[in-house]
């Protein structure tokens, strides 16, 4: 690792930091905004976040190697910290560092979009069982019980192994439409609630049609708990890739997971423990920040709170 | 006389409840009808079916539990607004028919801004573009009378108050023009020199824009000001009907009597005892229980025989222009036991 990455990854922290700062001085001066930082970690989960997602953006400033090089296997396999690589080596003789960074872009982001897969899939089928209730709603909360009956590791080993190779964009469709069940509950309970308030019987004496009302006039009044539910799931949706990565079964070798870093530093645990224990702490860092953010927000986006 | 513009049949609107302790008959056989360009007093107490009616003309009524029974019928420009299809509906209401809500505080939705609200029911039916629509929703702000129209334009409804609120929401029924103006208690949330400004308002906004009004109120000093005729509701029932002079100094029915007596009044100051203002005395029987015979017999202070075996249909009292003055009583037919009890 050269100068120039040390440099780009202190870039980094420092641009987390504003970022912190920033988010700090534009929501801070609101109720909901005050709420929100007065977790004690909140702004160090929103930090984590930051640095985490700047980092895998600027992955080839801050790495000094390609996650898949093998820099030089018969001498710089299980190679320990060192300045040179500063997480070690793995048994392939790949830098670990490198792998962590490009391997954050491929997990952060299969926990984004499958979660916001999962987000939109629920809050559509959550939305109209609400509104419509009687056999819309019937009809799709046993769907919704089936859903959640089947134990959700299992079927996703099953589909997967229809594949060789799993393309990354059936991995987020497949986790992504396992993960919905959940928040279209959350979402129709929020639904059945606001649809009997009065300004959507005013919008709909306006003539708005229901498409208009539901997306307009209820949806965004039922907000916060999917925003919720949303920044909870990611941590969950990582961790599930993780799983399936460590088990061989989500995104291929070589190309770097955190989980399948996992899966690839296990064996040598006694003489190269860099490999497994630096992707695990990633994993713990980021899902528990996630869960902190999740937290704070549903302090800050609930009104009951107001007083509190 | 000309056309009315809405009319309504024996409206008959019912709630299935839930644990099986028989129908609601919230609204049960309903006439009347609403003529161009005047206002329209609903009144009665809490739980008549003043709402329902209302909600029915635009068929607002949740489906299930209630449904408008077959046989009710709704005209509006010649068409029987119960039987349109869904899409046809929605493209009256708002545009030909609009509504505004008792409560200010919970009718507008807290995440837009009002603008947006208002220009909604111009961006569905005459497709303005939002430039457009956001320059219609400033001259609705203008000419409901609120301050600053081009920067309230973009605050939301909590930071604006009670009074203002109910102009927005007057600006929001009124943006397409509609033909009808349906307002359930549009003052009730508020207080009383907000409330003289709001009926204040309606009034010059009928003038201006020639179009017909159906106030809903349980105040008969609300009526008094604004209303061209009255209907009187009592138990999912018209009770009387006629012009407002005409009712207020020639009410007929014992329930009108009971609804004027207990209007505080600073010209006549309360005879009886302790100052204390008059009521009726019991309340509105529940909607899945009205009483046999007269709906009204059980609270009547006249009350006889007939009232409690037989239930009176409208009668025709007026001494005008016939069906301009009706009443659903007894008493009609036997004036002098009018006399023979007085109120207690």
């Amino acid at each position: 690792m050269n100068v120039w990455n040390w440099l780009a990854v202190g870039g980094a922290a420092v641009l987390a930091l504003v970022a912190v700062a920033e988010i700090r001085r534009r929501v801070g001066t609101g109720a909901p905004g005050r709420r929100f930082f007065r977790h004690p970690t909140a702004a160090p989960a929103v930090f984590v976040l930051a640095f985490f997602v700047t980092v895998a953006l600027a992955a080839p400033l801050v790495t000094p190697y390609q996650p898949y090089l093998q820099i030089d296997i018969t001498r710089l396999a299980n190679h320990a910290p060192s300045a040179q690589f500063p997480l070690g080596t793995d048994p392939f003789g790949r830098d670990v560092w490198s792998r962590l960074v490009y391997g954050a872009r491929i997990s952060l982001g299969i926990g984004a979009l499958a979660m916001l897969v999962a987000v939109s899939t629920g809050v559509v089928v959550g939305g109209v069982a609400g509104y419509f209730r009687h056999w819309v709603d019937t009809t799709l909360m046993r769907l919704v019980d089936v859903g959640l009956a089947m134990p959700r590791m299992f079927m996703l080993l099953m589909v997967v192994a229809l594949w060789e190779h799993v393309p990354l964009a059936v991995l987020v469709l497949l986790i992504g439409l396992t993960g919905w069940f959940g928040t279209s509950r959350l979402v129709r309970a929020e639904v059945l609630s606001v649809r009997e308030r009065e300004f959507v019987a005013a919008a709909r004496s306006l003539g708005a049609e229901p498409a208009r009302v539901i997306f307009r006039h209820v949806l965004p009044n039922a907000a916060a708990p999917i925003i919720v539910s949303a920044a909870l799931g990611i941590g969950n949706v990582m961790l599930l890739e993780a799983g399936l990565s460590f088990l061989g079964l989500g995104v291929p070798s070589p190309a770097p997971s955190w989980g399948n870093m996992i899966a690839d530093g296990w064996p040598k645990m006694a003489v190269a423990p860099w490999c497994a224990t630096f992707p695990g702490l990633a994993i713990s860092l980021v899902v528990m920040a996630l869960n902190a953010v999740g937290d704070a927000l549903r302090d800050a986006l609930d009104p009951r709170r107001e007083t509190a | 006389m000309t056309e009315p513009l809405l009319r309504i049949r024996d409206l008959k609107t019912y709630f299935v409840t839930e644990h099986g302790s028989g129908t609601a008959r919230a609204v049960d056989g309903v006439s009347f009808d609403l003529y161009p360009g005047e206002t329209l007093g609903l009144v009665g107490e809490s739980g008549c079916g003043k709402t329902v009616t209302s909600l029915s003309v635009l068929r607002l009524i949740p489906e299930p539990p209630g449904h408008i029974r077959p046989g009710s019928f709704i005209e509006f420009a010649g068409r029987n607004l119960l039987t349109l299809a869904p899409r046809e509906l929605r493209a009256i209401r708002g545009n030909q028919i609009a509504m505004i809500f008792q409560e200010p505080m919970t009718s507008l939705n807290p995440v837009f801004t009002v603008g947006d609200q208002i220009a909604e029911a111009a961006i569905v039916h005459q497709r303005l573009s939002r430039r457009a629509a956001r320059a219609r929703a400033i001259e609705m702000l203008k000419l409901v009378g609120i301050p600053d129209p081009a920067q309230r334009v973009d605050h939301y409804p909590h930071q604006m108050s009670g009074g203002m609120r109910q102009r927005v929401m007057i600006a929001m029924a009124l943006v397409c023009h509609p033909k009808v103006l349906i307002a359930d208690e549009p003052t009730t949330a508020l207080d009383v020199t907000i409330q003289a400004q709001i009926l204040e308002l309606l009034e010059r906004l009928q003038a201006e824009l020639g179009m017909a009004v159906m106030l809903i109120t349980h105040d008969l000093g609300v009526v008094a000001g604004t209303a061209d005729r009255v209907v009187v509701m009592y138990a999912g029932q018209v009770v009387e009907q006629a012009p407002t002079p005409e009712l207020f100094a020639r009410p007929l029915h014992p329930y009108t009597d009971g609804l004027l007596a207990s209007v505080p009044r600073l010209d006549a100051p309360p005879v009886r005892a302790r100052g204390r203002l008059h009521g009726i005395p019991g309340q509105v029987p529940a909607a899945s229980e009205w009483p046999g015979g007269c709906r009204f017999h059980p609270r009547c202070p006249y009350a006889w025989d007939r009232c409690r075996d037989e239930e009176p249909p409208l009668l025709d009292a007026s001494t005008g222009e016939p069906g301009t003055h009706t009443v659903r009583c007894w008493l009609l037919t036997e004036p002098q036991r009018r006399t023979a009890r007085p109120l207690p």
